[in-house]
């Protein structure tokens, strides 16, 4: 796989889709989708959130009936009938949101459904031998097959997942987002696994944000736009960012950031003051100061305790140290209803299980934490609640423009900009941003950052956490710089660059050795 | 019909139309009282159409009917109240102790109600806070408070049925305005007000939200835990009106009262299309569900069948009912092929439970704020 010519990687035809069309009330998801994908090679499918890829992959996966099209598999036209068929035929999925069962032990849900069994008696001995064997291809023999999948890391997750499908002798893989959960150790890891099923003429259809992942593993990208293919067949390793994303958004845009402005006042009055704060086993002894206007980004690993950070200043996690302070009053510790009430807003990095009530409409989503404001005596003024949630998602542009549409129905990026909306709503003076653009497309991505600075200058003091470092850099006026559960750094943001960030990190995790023995120990001090 | 797909993650909800919405699965439950009612005129003919019969079937539902109104806040909300018929019990009894009587002679028959209403709105301030404060599975907690508040009103009452004497209360409880009967009255009233509260107010708002999705809602701001309480002192508060109903309609108090309210409770609240993992429901579904419930009673008694037949046919049409409801709310009456998963596209998107259950990285879990917190 390392030749310098992967476009010829593959044989065969191994899936061929025509003319694929899924159409659903009032939206046609797919309009005339072609995917052809080879043995053993790893095929990209690239779109922007609402091109179509999850209803295409579903279909592929056999859990939706194309309306129209030809699917061929090894040369003979298939009907992919139900999730069963699929499997029938070696094609696995491995969803986004994992599908295991956590409570299960790791043989158990490789093996789910096919239970090794005899007279019905099922012989855990085996199952945890073939699962061994199974992990140990995957080159992961460190995941024990008596594991409980929940006790696992989302990394060995995804690998339990791989192993399912192998075990069901898969000969094409699909991966949604496999990358989103991972650190680039275990991206790593996962690419090594990756090119050694397809040495073994397996393929892998690979789904990811991360253009510069496509680079690396891809051989061929098909790209999707509003629900038809627009381009099929790319040669991964030669077709440059600039046309991919041209030709996932008709534009010719990467990152648009918006312009900082000229320069935060120094003496003004910090808005957020956090001093000392720390948290058992996570990190410890974090102080910084955000000044109204100004947007701080927090730079680091996956694991670093970004997440955790903003999460204990928020109040969603109750610090073992140390103490939060907002226009200079100081927070009570582990209590998330005062911390809103002093005017903080979080957007959480798992937008779906934290933030969004998905059954409900849009505007009672944007309203939820300002309700106090539309009620008297307890009795909500639903007009005046609606009208003003509707002036936001007009001025924020969320789309579609329906308030009253269920926020499940949204794309990612507008579903961001409803989480968004809400602290607006608020009129909150803080606002903490977890991995604002995760799942969000690129073209969306630039206009959650231009909001993001619109409310900047607007005098709320941001604090940002990405795990994409160019983000951080292109956004924050400031970056902290995470390693371990320690900040390692606090530069300008246009003072360093993605290398420098990336060393930092580095030199910071050799001088701290192992942080979690350090941190529980000052824990214990304190 | 059959040609509309079933749910899928892009349309769930907004998708197959009107049936869907709550509007349409309410009228579903209005078509299967209106069969019901055919199916009464058929076979009893007047004595079904009866006015007397009528009024008999809904002051029958309304007492339980109050408690479903209760019950459905706490489902939406993401619980459940097993304990609900024990409490009442418990505030019957209390509420016709010889003491208690001796203070309402003294000054007015209303003592007994107060005494009612608090007893029910303590044992349900118990739950609550058991459950969001001390982390019990409300299910266990309720199970619980179900076998405990029963064995108390067994020891107030020393196992004997307390007659209530004030014939002021009992005139009052046992009385019509209009040739309406109070309960039905109070159960009206109770429903109404259950309506507002659930659909007008920021309680009812952040109800949903509780149970929609604690996670987000605790990281909106609101304050899950004390939420929770509140909902279980309504369900206990719905089980102390309860107690002064029956105790108008039996003119007793007794530990027996009550005795299986919780399963016509629950019933009614799923019959009328409240979602047992929370986050969803109506008032009018549940009051339509208390209807159909004891309308079916109604009718099978009319029949001379057995009260055993008669709990065989409310078992099946438990099940029958929350099939239709499903099939209604996907727009499609077939049965789905496994695969194409429930409505809301099971395969990818997790149910608002699931995503509250299943990974947040939130050491406290769903539920929240901690406990005793102070400040540092």
């Amino acid at each position: 796989m390392s030749g310098p010519d992967r476009t010829t990687a593959g044989g065969a035809p191994l899936l061929e889709m025509h003319g694929i069309v899924k159409t659903f009330p009032g939206v046609r998801a797919l309009d005339g989708v072609d995917l052809d994908v080879r043995a053993g090679e790893v095929h990209c499918l690239l779109g922007q959130n609402g091109a179509g890829k999850s209803t295409l992959i579903k279909v592929l996966a056999g859990a939706h009936q194309p309306d129209a099209g030809r699917i061929t598999w090894r040369g003979e036209e298939v009907r992919l009938a139900s999730p069963q068929a699929a499997m029938g035929l070696g094609i696995a999925t491995i969803y986004q949101e994992l599908d295991l069962v956590s409570g299960l032990t790791v043989a158990d849900n490789i093996f789910l459904g096919r239970e090794q069994s005899r007279f019905g008696i099922t012989r855990p001995a085996v199952a945890n031998r073939a699962a061994a064997e199974l992990l140990a291809r995957l080159g992961h023999p460190e995941i024990r097959p008596t594991a409980e999948v929940g006790s696992l890391p989302a990394a060995s997750q995804q690998m339990v997942s791989i192993a399912r499908a192998l075990s069901q002798d898969a000969k094409l893989i699909v991966m949604d987002e496999p990358s989103a959960v991972l650190d680039n150790e275990e991206v790593e890891r996962l690419f090594a696994v990756v090119r050694d099923l397809t040495a073994h003429d397996v393929a892998v259809v690979y789904i990811s944000h991360r253009l510069e992942e496509i680079r690396q593993i891809g051989d061929r990208i098909t790209v999707l736009k509003d629900g038809s293919t627009v381009a099929t067949g790319l040669p991964a390793c030669e077709t440059e960012t600039r046309e991919v994303i041209t030709l996932m958004t008709g534009r010719t845009i990467e990152y648009v950031f918006p312009e900082r402005r000229s320069e935060v006042a120094r003496d003004e009055a910090p808005l957020l003051e956090v001093e000392g704060l720390g948290l058992r086993g996570s990190f410890g002894d974090v102080s910084f100061v955000v000044r109204p206007g100004e947007i701080l980004g927090l730079a680091g690993l996956v694991g670093a305790g970004r997440s955790e950070i903003l999460e204990t200043v928020f109040g969603a996690r109750r610090a073992t140290t140390g103490t939060v302070r907002v226009g200079g009053k100081k927070l009570r510790n582990g209590d998330v209803g005062s911390t809103v009430a002093a005017g903080v807003g979080l957007a959480p990095e798992e937008r779906k299980s934290q933030a969004l009530l998905l059954g409900d409409s849009v505007y009672r989503n944007i309203s939820i934490s300002s309700l106090a404001r539309f009620a008297r005596a307890g009795f909500l003024a639903r007009g005046a609640e609606r009208t003003a949630a509707q002036e936001l998602t007009r001025s924020l542009d969320v789309r579609p423009a329906d308030v009253d549409r269920e926020v499940r129905t949204l794309s990612g990026g507008n579903q961001q900009k409803v989480v968004l909306a809400r602290w607006l709503l608020r009129n909150c003076r803080v606002l903490l941003l977890d991995e604002p653009t995760r799942g969000v497309d690129v073209g969306a991505r630039s206009e959650i950052y231009a909001l993001v600075r619109d409310l900047a200058d607007r005098g709320v003091a941001v604090v940002v956490v990405s795990s994409e470092i160019p983000e951080v850099l292109g956004l924050a006026d400031r970056v902290l710089v995470i390693a371990d559960g320690a900040v390692v750094a606090e530069e300008r943001a246009d003072a360093l660059d993605e290398h420098r960030v990336l060393d930092l990190v580095m030199e910071g995790t050799a001088h701290r050795g192992t942080p979690v023995v350090t941190m529980q120990h000052e824990g214990d001090v304190a | 019909m059959s040609a509309a797909p079933a749910g899928t993650g892009r349309d769930a909800g907004k998708g197959p139309g009107f049936m869907s919405g709550p509007v349409g699965r309410n009228l579903g439950l209005v078509v299967a009282l209106v069969i019901l009612c055919v199916v009464g005129l058929i076979t009893a003919g007047d004595r079904f159409a009866d006015v007397d019969n009528v009024l008999t079937i809904l002051r029958g539902a309304s007492i339980v009917g109050v408690v479903s109104i209760g019950m459905t806040f706490v489902i939406i909300g993401g619980g459940i109240d097993l304990s609900v018929g024990a409490i009442a019990a418990l505030s019957s009894v209390w509420a016709t102790t010889l003491a208690t009587q001796q203070l309402a002679e003294d000054v007015h028959w209303i003592v007994m109600v107060f005494t009612a209403l608090a007893v029910g709105a303590g044992a349900g301030l118990v739950n609550g806070v058991v459950i969001a404060y001390g982390k019990l599975a409300a299910f266990i907690a309720t199970l619980a408070m179900l076998t405990a508040a029963r064995g108390l009103a067994e020891i107030i009452a020393n196992r004997r049925t307390q007659i209530v004497r004030d014939s002021a209360f009992l005139d009052f409880f046992s009385g019509d305005v209009l040739g309406v009967p109070t309960l039905v009255i109070i159960f009206a009233l109770v429903a109404i007000a259950g309506w507002i509260l659930l659909n007008r107010t920021t309680f009812g708002r952040r109800t949903f939200a509780v149970g929609g999705n604690a996670e987000a809602a605790r990281l909106a701001g609101i304050r899950v835990q004390r939420h929770t309480v509140k909902l279980y002192v309504l369900s206990g508060l719905t089980c102390g009106i309860a107690a002064v109903m029956i105790m108008g309609r039996t003119t007793t108090g007794s530990s027996t009262h009550g005795t299986l309210w919780e399963l016509e409770a629950i019933a009614a609240v799923v019959i009328g299309g409240t979602l047992l993992i929370g986050g969803r429901g109506t008032i009018v579904g549940t009051v339509l569900g208390v209807i159909i419930f004891f309308t079916l009673g109604n009718v099978f008694t009319l029949n001379d069948l057995s009260s055993s037949a008669q709990a065989v046919a409310r078992g099946v049409i438990i099940v029958v009912a929350v099939l239709l409801q499903q099939r209604l709310a996907t727009g499609s009456f077939t049965f789905r092929r496994p695969g194409e998963g429930p409505a809301g596209g099971g395969l990818v998107h997790g149910s608002p439970a699931g995503a509250v259950s299943g990974g947040t990285s939130d050491p406290g879990g769903p539920g929240g704020a901690r406990p005793g917190t102070s400040p540092t």
